[in-house]
């Protein structure tokens, strides 16, 4: 179990001060202090942990924003900034003692630049809505998590979140030219613009991935890109965990950068074929989904080459899509994952590791050993070319022995990438769930070196605290040295 | 070796730990360098001691089938880069060898100046900066401590993005000892396609139409006519770059043509294009006189050609139109011209050579406003307490 810090007493005995005082700074109904409305901001994707906030405040501009955290600041009051709520590690989990700040009213598209290729959106627009703006004439806004008709741009870049076809597009942080920022103090500050690499500090991609612990973002300049001509899926299926590694290290080998090649292990086939009937071959031991770009004689030629190299691993069955709608059912299995092993398992614990793709084997030998070991099952999901494994450990929330056993698998899991020479997160963020481990990959100083610069931007620890670090006292580095 | 990252420090890191407390007791500033090839830019530091790299040489990792390579610092981009070849990869952000323009020396320039840096080249306009490729970094901060940030995996979230924050610092934030980069593959080939324009407004927007077509332009300059001329072009010309394999690059340079449809447009091959990319990513076309300044200017693409005109200086566009190169006479007025023009746009300059005298009156990138100045400020002195890293080098007093 995750322990949260304990409330601040004097701030919980001032509760109805604070409220008072944040109502006018907000539109009407921009505050929301009721038990049964608070409700719904108790957790977030992470929902085995929850906690009633103080009062949640829904901001409709950058000004109400910037008021709402200077009242926060003078008041010694936390701040946890929040956009859908998807994160799953709980990363905008609420404290009982914090305002939670939710982006989701500021969700206007401001402007869309086409010859510049930006667009300038409000930090509650959803990363599906940035696509579907620019859809029309032929562009579309790369990163792309499988919750996308969810989650906002500016939990996005709290997260650096990344999808399936980051292989080639990059992650958030490599898709990002601006940002309109926050401070806790309620200063609002510009970040970058329209142009790549501004000098200085390169504090956008110190933001990005910040998880709400430096500024609440407010508007985001992302990059746009025109959509390749076409894309077509492939399936491989292959006999086991090591010759389908074999494969994706001669694929890369061979020169081409699929836009996205997917590995699942056994238990994720059946699990997805099951949910999907996405045609998905259910004698096979590790499957890849491989997806390339461009016109129909370029996917043509770029399957070939990926068929031939596929054939040279003995492969079970080889499925390259002829159509649109058979790239679309090879993908359907793949992009459902999530929702059906919640239905073999209806709770389940996603993880979200990194490897280097080479250890790929044995690291699935292990968590299958564990796997026995704790009694719980696991299905493997893998973006093979970029090394972010998503095991999904299944357990029975009715049953808090399970869970406990299941969060301890996971962080078996976690010390595990870590040892191989991987992280503890490739896309998902430490959050609360990981916060604990984090002296795994970083040794005391090199955390308390991330926490001063935290002090830099947020002397007071206001914003989002409890995330991240593991809890102490935070020091002011910073302060102290002067 | 695969968990280096979480190794204690290196005999040779604790070494330099030792000097930088040493001189953090004393109070001494430090000049923080590889190889020394781009202390040309910025402000010049007033130090008497200097803490190198240069003595930290290897690649540490190469992995081609995990695209990820790992060097100590003071490697040779040449050495990187000839490993890198050898398994058909390379760094995609297409570092320049500025050293011709900066006036350096002939020693090698190290991967650790390349990433304190952040230099990329015209590739940085569709695959991302240097930034974009830095998945780990180990550096000795002023605290005199040997810190390390990302890893050996390409997607990481782990914490605060150290390895950002490092990169593109110049040396004042901590020396950094190792650097672990993405690699990609070589593609197979390229072209060029060479659109003669005169005007820069006219020869941005056919770059904008290219970058914004679905081929994968991974390359679009505009030179005008003097510019041009250096590259061996009869005229003014828009070039747009791409790269893949043969049978797309023969596809989508054609198609790109015709769907542009500039008259007298020419497409040049494999061998021709390298040569003239080459070129463009040195920063070629510049003719700089030993008393000449420098400017690297980024702006919003469309912005570029007036920038290049309000700056009244010779130069020519990247990146679309959005990297601006600019040399002309090293005056505060020729400085203030350029500031204006960029701050007019909305953009980003920085001073990439001049004498000393100028490089120590003028901002050589822009001031922040007074809350991000006050970040800055705080954030160095989280990093370098004393204030003894490279003093001075981004912003003056700090
Ligand atoms: C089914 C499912 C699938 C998923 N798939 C993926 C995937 O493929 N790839 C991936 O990377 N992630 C994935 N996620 C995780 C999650 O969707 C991402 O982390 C996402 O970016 C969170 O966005 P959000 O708007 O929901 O942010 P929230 O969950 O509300 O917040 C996330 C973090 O950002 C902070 N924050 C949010 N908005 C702001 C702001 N404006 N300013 C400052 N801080 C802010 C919060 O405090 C919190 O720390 C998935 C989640 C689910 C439930």
């Amino acid at each position: 179990m995750i322990r949260l810090p304990d409330p601040k007493t004097d701030v919980l005995a001032r509760r109805d001060a604070i409220i008072a005082g944040l109502r006018p700074l907000l539109a009407e109904s921009g505050l929301i202090s009721e038990a049964i409305r608070l409700k719904p901001y108790e957790t977030d994707g992470l929902s085995a942990y929850r906690q009633m906030p103080l009062a949640v405040a829904l901001p409709e501009t950058t000004e109400e924003v910037a008021a709402v955290l200077r009242f926060c600041h003078q008041n010694g009051v936390r701040v946890v900034p929040r956009g859908a709520g998807t994160s799953l590690s709980g990363g905008a989990l609420p404290m009982e003692d914090a305002v939670v700040v939710g982006l989701m009213r500021m969700n206007r598209i401001l402007d869309i630049d086409y010859a510049d290729r930006v667009a300038t959106v409000q930090a509650g627009v959803t990363n599906i809505g940035i696509t579907n703006a620019v859809a029309g004439n032929g562009f579309f806004y790369a990163p792309d998590p499988s919750s996308q008709l969810a989650c906002m741009i500016g939990g996005n870049v709290n997260m650096n979140s990344g999808g399936a076809h980051c292989l080639k597009y990059g992650v958030t942080a490599n898709n990002l030219l601006g940002l309109k920022i926050v401070t806790i103090e309620g200063e609002i500050v510009d970040i970058g613009g329209a142009h790549l690499d501004a000098a200085g500090y390169d504090w956008l991609g110190l933001l990005t991935g910040s998880e709400g612990m430096l500024a609440v973002v407010t508007e985001v300049n992302v990059r746009i890109l025109r959509s390749p001509e076409g894309a077509r899926a492939m399936l491989a299926a292959f006999q086991s965990n090591e010759i389908a590694g074999r494969c994706v290290d001669a694929i890369i080998g061979s020169g081409i950068i699929p836009v996205a090649l997917e590995f699942m292990d056994r238990p994720a086939i059946h699990a997805c074929e099951a949910f999907a009937h996405a045609g998905y071959p259910l004698d096979a031991e590790a499957m890849l989904i491989i997806e390339v770009e461009g016109s129909v004689a370029e996917q043509d030629d770029l399957l070939d080459r990926l068929k031939a190299i596929c054939q040279n691993f003995d492969p079970i069955s080889l499925k390259v899509s002829q159509s649109v709608e058979e790239s679309a059912a090879i993908w359907k299995g793949r992009k459902g994952a999530f929702g059906a092993v919640g239905r073999i398992s209806p709770d389940y614990l996603c993880m979200d590791g990194t490897i280097p793709t080479s250890r790929l084997p044995e690291v699935l030998r292990r968590i299958g050993e564990m796997s026995d070991s704790y009694g719980l099952k696991v299905a493997n999901i893998f973006h093979a070319g970029d090394g972010n494994l998503h095991p999904l450990i299944m357990f029975d929330a009715n049953d808090p022995a399970s869970f406990h056993k299941a969060e301890m698998f996971g962080a078996d899991i976690l010390r595990l990438c870590v040892e191989v020479g991987g992280c503890l997160t490739g896309e998902h963020g430490v959050g609360v769930e990981k916060r604990d481990l984090m002296p795994v990959q970083f040794a005391a100083h090199e955390l308390d070196q991330q926490r001063a610069i935290k002090s830099a931007f947020d002397p007071d620890w206001l914003l989002n605290p409890s995330k991240v670090f593991p809890l102490v006292e935070p020091v002011s580095l910073a302060l102290a040295a002067e | 070796m695969d968990t280096m990252y979480h190794l204690p420090p290196t005999a040779a890191e604790a070494a330099i730990a030792t000097t930088v407390a040493e001189a953090a007791a004393a109070q001494e500033p430090l000049w923080l360098t590889g190889n020394g090839t781009k202390g040309a830019m910025l402000r010049p530091v007033r130090s008497r001691r200097t803490v190198s790299s240069a003595a930290l040489r290897g690649i540490t990792l190469y992995s081609p089938s995990e695209l990820i390579v790992s060097a100590l610092a003071g490697t040779a981009l040449s050495e990187v880069q000839a490993t890198l070849a050898a398994s058909g990869q390379h760094l995609i952000a297409e570092p320049p060898d500025l050293r011709r323009v900066l006036g350096a020396a002939d020693a090698p320039q190290t991967i650790g100046g390349l990433v304190a840096t952040n230099l990329s080249g015209p590739r940085r306009v569709a695959w991302g900066a240097m930034r974009d490729h830095v998945m780990g970094i180990r550096a000795v901060t002023g605290r005199a401590e040997v810190i390390h940030s990302g890893g050996r995996v390409l997607k990481n979230v782990t914490g605060l993005d150290l390895c950002k924050l490092f990169t593109g610092s110049h040396g004042t934030l901590g020396l950094i000892t190792e650097v672990t980069l993405k690699v990609l593959p070589l593609p197979e080939t390229s072209a060029t396609l060479v659109l003669p324009m005169a005007v820069a407004q006219a020869g941005v927007a056919a770059l904008s139409a290219a970058l914004g077509s679905p081929y994968g332009v991974s390359g679009a300059a505009f030179l005008p006519q003097a510019a041009a001329a250096r590259l061996g072009l009869p005229g003014a010309a828009a070039l747009v770059r791409i790269e893949d394999f043969a049978a797309s690059v023969a596809y989508r340079s054609e198609k790109l043509r015709a769907e542009l449809g500039v008259a007298g447009s020419s497409i040049l091959d494999d061998a021709a294009s390298r040569l003239i990319w080459a070129g463009v990513r040195d920063a070629d076309p510049l003719v700089v006189g030993d008393d000449d300044a420098v400017w690297r200017v980024s702006v919003r693409p469309s912005a570029g050609p007036g920038v290049l005109e309000a700056a009244g200086c010779s130069g020519f566009l990247d990146w679309g139109g959005g990297l601006v190169w600019l040399v002309g006479a090293a005056t505060p007025a020729a400085h203030q011209r350029v500031e204006t023009a960029v701050l007019a746009a909305g953009g980003t300059w920085t001073l990439m050579r001049a004498p000393d005298a100028l490089r120590e009156a003028v901002d050589v990138i822009p001031p922040e406003s007074p809350v991000l100045a006050a970040i800055t400020r705080r954030v160095k002195a989280a990093l370098d307490p004393r204030g003894i890293l490279n003093p001075g080098r981004l912003y003056a007093g700090l």
